[in-house]
């Protein structure tokens, strides 16, 4: 599936040129271009930089859905904190050597085969099930509605995730502490 | 809008994904791709919520993206184990447990 594909798929639906679907595919195309150019770009900094890209994307795909605390969370959460998490791991593993060509040549074929098969059968499955299902958005959701649902329905979930982020804090600390 | 506009844009993101898992031999390039993918899966979430008009899909997306958080953070101290260990984050040379 190339952009082109999602912007015929778009323009199947008759209102391509609405400003959202306009907005859709300039992001879109900047968050794929981006994402190939993270995976096969040979310095690592680099590709911690396209990631910035392809997540500020993502941020900008949650605004056009309408879920402005999703995005807003994501832009604190992996712009603010996990690209710069990354940064010092690069840092701290002087990881500016590059892949290995003449080694990686066929793991590269195999790995751009499967990503080519699981796309195509997952575009197959996508275009034949949702064809021409439509999202209305009247209006955002509410921040009230999403704290209402975390707070009374999912509350056991958001407990247990905030067990799992102070486990993941110690243990993180007790793997990489110095002996 | 059709949906399927964003789950399209959320497969190839996800295939994208899965080929630098399976290609990418550094430990952290290796991190970063499964950040693509949870990406994509988050897209999907809040997707299917405004199809449904329904917050689960945010407030599972908000679970995702913590959950990520916690396992970069391990992830990160694992390779800079292995870095401190081997002098080297090559996945490939990673190969104590293999058979």
């Amino acid at each position: 599936m190339t952009p082109a594909g999602v912007l015929a798929a778009g323009a199947a639906g008759g209102d391509l040129f609405v400003a959202q679907n306009v907005f859709f595919g300039v992001i879109a195309l900047v968050m794929i271009v981006s994402a190939i150019r993270c995976v096969t770009t040979r310095n690592v900094v680099h590709a911690a930089l396209w990631l910035v890209l392809v997540l500020a994307g993502a941020a900008a795909q949650f605004i056009l859905l309408g879920s402005e605390f999703v995005a807003v969370t994501q832009v604190l959460v992996y712009i603010g904190a996990i690209i710069v998490l990354f940064l010092f791991g690069i840092m701290l593993t002087k990881a500016s050597m590059g892949d290995d060509d003449s080694v990686a040549g066929e793991k590269r074929l195999m790995a751009g085969l499967v990503a080519v098969l699981l796309a195509v059968v997952m575009g197959i499955a996508l275009v034949d099930s949702y064809s021409d299902t439509r999202v209305v958005i009247d209006e955002p959701q509410r921040f009230a509605a999403v704290s209402d649902a975390i707070f009374s329905q999912y509350i056991v979930a958001f407990e247990a995730v905030s067990v799992l982020l102070l486990a993941a804090l110690i243990g993180a600390i007790v793997v990489a502490r110095k002996e | 809008m059709i949906l399927n506009q964003f789950l399209l844009l959320a497969a190839i993101l996800f295939c994208i994904g899965v080929y630098g898992v399976l290609a990418r031999r550094n430990g952290i390039m290796v991190l970063m791709s499964v950040e693509i993918i949870l990406n994509s899966v988050n897209i999907n979430l809040v997707a299917f919520g405004a199809f449904r008009d329904n917050v689960a899909g945010e407030v599972f997306a908000l679970f995702v993206i913590a959950v990520a958080a916690a396992e970069v953070g391990i992830g990160l101290a694992i390779v800079l184990l292995i870095y401190r260990n081997r002098r080297s984050i090559d996945l490939t040379e990673a190969d104590l447990l293999k058979g």
